[in-house]
């Protein structure tokens, strides 16, 4: 311990001090959940847009056929299975295995892509474009920009792994794992607000 | 895996010849144009802000003297109506985006690390991309003139006058990219200032010591952090109906024009405080300094603050008074409108008593400080007068909201930063500047500019719209009109006055020393200019004042600052716990870096080919900054972001 000042009244002492990045003390944590304050509001504005029709023009506004489950449902269960994944795998670089934060990532990395394609045949299978209607409109502007997150998401995941495998993180250097990981939970979750803003308020009679 | 133990216990010292030569080493930018475009130093960013936005101010007022010009006489034609239009749109989206708040965060990126005593921004290569960015979407803005193309639907571009079928040209699509390229760097600057604010604090620097100025930025961050985002969505979703025949803004197809005065003021209004409040601040700290005592109610004025802005995200609808919302609303918005007049009077009282209780010493930098109030006062009643519904419905679209603006815009924000200036310069550059040119400069500013905006009040109660080109000669606004743009000469002259004092004090000013001013804060501890490491030892806080604490006898203790803690191992900082400011890491900072200048590059081509439609430019940009990023977050040994190589 060393006395930093002698007339401070309140001694400072300052012992041994953490050096670098350190779990979720670095200040790329605290940067990380800036970018996921100010990207939350991203959503929150397209969001307030689609209530705002909604609201404005009533049931004419939504497509004959209301949006259904089939491919969405599926598509929110894989999403929040790779969360779960990787959920795993940082656990497991907490007791200091590799291998299961390598395997969390691997698996999380695999079912983002699989949320990716079956997104995209649900696009494909819409009988509406961008241009068609204000809904058509903000349904794939919407999903679009979550899909461009869940694609920045993957590069991310896919980084991690590469990192992850050239054995760049032990149980205290992990900031950078923390850092990404905690990013695609919040595309996750971002996601829950979108399904249930599309696919589930037209059928509690909203719009 | 073996076990390594990440910590270290940091030397305490007293500041030594031989500290200082090794810090230089490990600090120095390396000279050339290498150096020049990878430093990372937040005094060199701090001053490429504030010299950029200068910059900006003179284009923006030379947009201004040709519009003034213009409506000097009445039918006159000096420039043509498109050319009127490009100009009073320039004009704003200048002063608003590319001078009020570039110039604040300028301030604030070069005082950050030297009010909280630590050695740089959180993030130094983020603050750089931030300066890179913004001066790159400026540019994109400015090219639409080459093209004789500027945005012409003024700077808030109602839908649906801005929408492909009655704007076909390029004007908006240049407004819109470029409004979207400059939020990513209004963006990470404000992450930058919170974690910087929350993280790297001096030890003992607890929240209630951290100066005004470090608590009105911090606070705009948060708001920018929210607000920002809102307009990035509206100018692209503008930007997709223009280019894809979406259907947001236009009044076919289920549209609604009105959403985009919606996401629009939903970032504009809150904006309105965003480049007032540093200013306020600045004003909070610099006042007091030549008053001979600490600002009345230091809590007060920080709660006021944060009030203020808080409220802030809730007087938007008062920009729409007149759109025929329901009744309800404009009821809710007009009485928000009301209530937001309460924190802003607080720090305007604080001011007051602070002179009053003090033994005012008069510099430029105290008349700057002291009539920013009375400027204050005038911008603020006339904006409680436009949030009276009834009053708003004659008032809006009229010059009484122009001079209302800019009473607001240069009485608290120019007003401020000039101040600024004259209190910081000797900090930055070492030199004093010129006190008599000084008091030139000061009582020209003055006069003309409430010679050109005072009358305004009485243009706009007589009717005239705002925006118009010209006027017929029979309506009695010519008088006044001529006045203004007298006015607005004069302001000009004034302001070259500051340029000649500058050009003039750098080159043989009076030399400063470390506190000419003899003030409180640590910015006044190092040497004018500071080290490139700003401090040789990082000072330990005990009060809210560290270099009056033998006269003030506030706290529980003394400051060290003579003696602290020693980090030489390289580039390093101590990272401090939020409320607290207690050590909390060693953390190393990045040495100066290229990559956020070529990620700026990249960018910049990816929004050239969104502009031109060029998808495959578009592409390439776009791949080029992810491929950019990711060499730049790749994890390092030297930042200890991942375990050291094995070998050592």
């Amino acid at each position: 311990m060393s006395d930093v000042s002698g007339t401070v009244r309140e001694r400072l002492t300052i012992g041994r001090l953490g050096e670098g990045n350190i779990r979720r003390r670095a200040s790329g944590w605290w940067g990380i959940m800036m970018l996921i304050a100010t990207e939350a509001f991203l959503f929150v504005y397209l969001l307030f847009s689609y209530y705002y029709f909604a609201v404005q023009h009533g049931r004419a506004w939504l497509p004959d056929e209301l949006p259904e489950f089939r491919l969405s449902a599926p598509d929110t269960a894989i999403l929040l299975l790779s969360s779960v994944a990787i959920w795993f795998g940082e656990r497991g670089l907490r007791q200091g295995s590799r291998l299961r934060l390598l395997l969390g990532l691997a698996v999380g990395l695999v079912l983002g892509i699989a949320f990716v394609v079956i997104q995209y045949m649900e696009w494909m299978s819409k009988p509406f474009g961008i241009s068609s209607t204000s809904y058509g409109s903000l349904y794939f502007t919407i999903t679009g920009f979550h899909m461009a997150h869940v694609v920045a998401g993957i590069f991310i995941l896919a980084s991690l792994t590469l990192w992850s495998a050239l054995g760049y993180f032990d149980r205290t250097r992990s900031s950078t794992v923390h850092i990404g990981v905690i990013y695609w939970h919040f595309v996750d979750a971002v996601w829950l607000f979108i399904f249930f803003t599309i696919y589930v308020t037209p059928r509690l009679g909203l719009g | 895996m073996a076990v390594t133990e990440y910590a270290r216990q940091p030397k305490v010292e007293t500041v030594s010849e031989a500290i200082r030569r090794k810090l230089l080493e490990l600090w120095e930018t390396k000279p050339g144009l290498y150096g020049w475009i990878a430093s990372v130093d937040h005094k060199e960013i701090g001053i490429r802000y504030i010299i950029t936005a200068f910059g900006f101010l003179m284009a923006g007022g030379i947009e201004a003297l040709i519009m003034r010009v213009q409506l000097a006489q009445p039918n006159s034609r000096v420039v043509t109506p498109e050319a009127y239009d490009q100009l009073f749109s320039m004009h704003g989206i200048t002063m608003i985006f590319l001078y009020a708040l570039p110039v604040l965060s300028g301030f604030s990126n070069y005082l950050f690390p030297l009010l909280l005593g630590t050695r740089d921004m959180a993030f130094p290569r983020l603050n750089a991309f931030s300066y890179w960015v913004y001066l790159a979407a400026g540019l994109f803005l400015y090219a639409s003139f080459l093209v004789g193309s500027a945005p012409n639907d003024g700077w808030f571009n109602y839908a649906p006058y801005s929408s492909h079928q009655f704007n076909p040209g390029p004007n908006m699509d240049f407004y819109a990219l470029g409004m979207v390229f400059l939020g990513i760097s209004t963006t990470v600057g404000a992450a930058n200032f919170l974690v910087t604010v929350m993280r790297l604090r001096a030890p003992g620097m607890s929240i209630n010591r951290i100066p005004i100025m470090v608590w009105g930025t911090t606070t705009i961050s948060v708001g920018n952090l929210l607000a920002v985002p809102a307009v990035s969505l509206a100018f692209f979703l503008l930007w997709l109906d223009r280019q894809f025949g979406t259907h947001f803004f236009s009044a076919a197809e289920g549209g609604q024009p009105l959403l985009w005065q919606h996401l629009f003021w939903l970032f504009a209004h809150p904006w309105v405080y965003v480049v007032v409040l540093p200013a306020m601040g600045m004003v909070s700290d610099g006042l007091p300094v030549f008053c001979r005592r600490p600002l009345v109610a230091y809590s007060l004025v920080v709660l006021g603050t944060i009030t203020t802005m808080v409220l802030g995200f809730g007087v938007l609808v008062h920009h729409m008074f007149a759109t025929g919302m329901p009744f309800l609303a404009l009821s809710f918005f007009s009485g928000a409108s009301f209530i937001i007049t309460i924190p802003s009077a607080v720090a305007v009282f604080a001011w007051v008593a602070t002179i009053w209780a003090g033994r005012p010493v008069i510099t430029t930098a105290f008349l700057y400080f002291a009539s920013f109030i009375p400027m204050f006062v005038i911008g603020g009643v006339s904006g409680v007068m436009t949030a009276a519904v009834p009053a708003d419905l004659q008032l809006t679209d009229t010059y009484f909201v122009v001079a209302h603006i800019h009473y607001v815009l240069i009485g608290i924000n120019v007003f401020g930063v000039l101040g600024g200036l004259y209190f910081w310069f000797p900090k930055m550059t070492g030199r004093m500047l010129d006190e008599r040119l000084g008091r030139w400069n000061f009582w020209t500013v003055f006069f003309g500019f409430n010679l050109a905006f005072l009358p305004m009040h009485w243009t706009g109660l007589m009717g005239m719209p705002r925006r118009v080109y010209t006027y017929p000669a029979d309506v009695g606004w010519t008088t006044l009109n001529l006045i203004t743009t007298i006015g607005a000469f004069i302001l000009a002259i004034g302001i070259f006055l500051l340029l000649v004092n500058v050009v003039k004090s750098l080159k043989n000013g009076a030399v400063a020393g470390d506190n000419p001013w003899d003030a409180p804060t640590l910015e006044w501890a190092t040497t004018s200019p500071p080290p490139p490491y700003n401090f040789p030892v990082i000072p330990v806080i005990a009060s809210r004042h560290p270099l009056w604490e033998d006269r003030l006898q506030e706290g529980t203790g003394h400051s060290s600052i003579s003696r602290g803690i020693v980090l030489d191992s390289g580039k390093e900082a101590i990272a401090t716990t939020v409320i607290d400011a207690e050590p909390d890491l060693i953390i190393k900072m990045p040495e100066d870096d290229p990559w956020p200048f070529i990620v700026t590059l990249a960018m910049a081509l990816g929004f050239v080919g969104l502009l031109l439609n060029w998808w495959w430019m578009a592409a390439v940009g776009g791949v080029a900054t992810f491929v950019g990023i990711f060499i730049w977050l790749w994890p390092r040994a030297d930042l200890a972001q991942r375990v050291e190589p094995a070998n050592e």
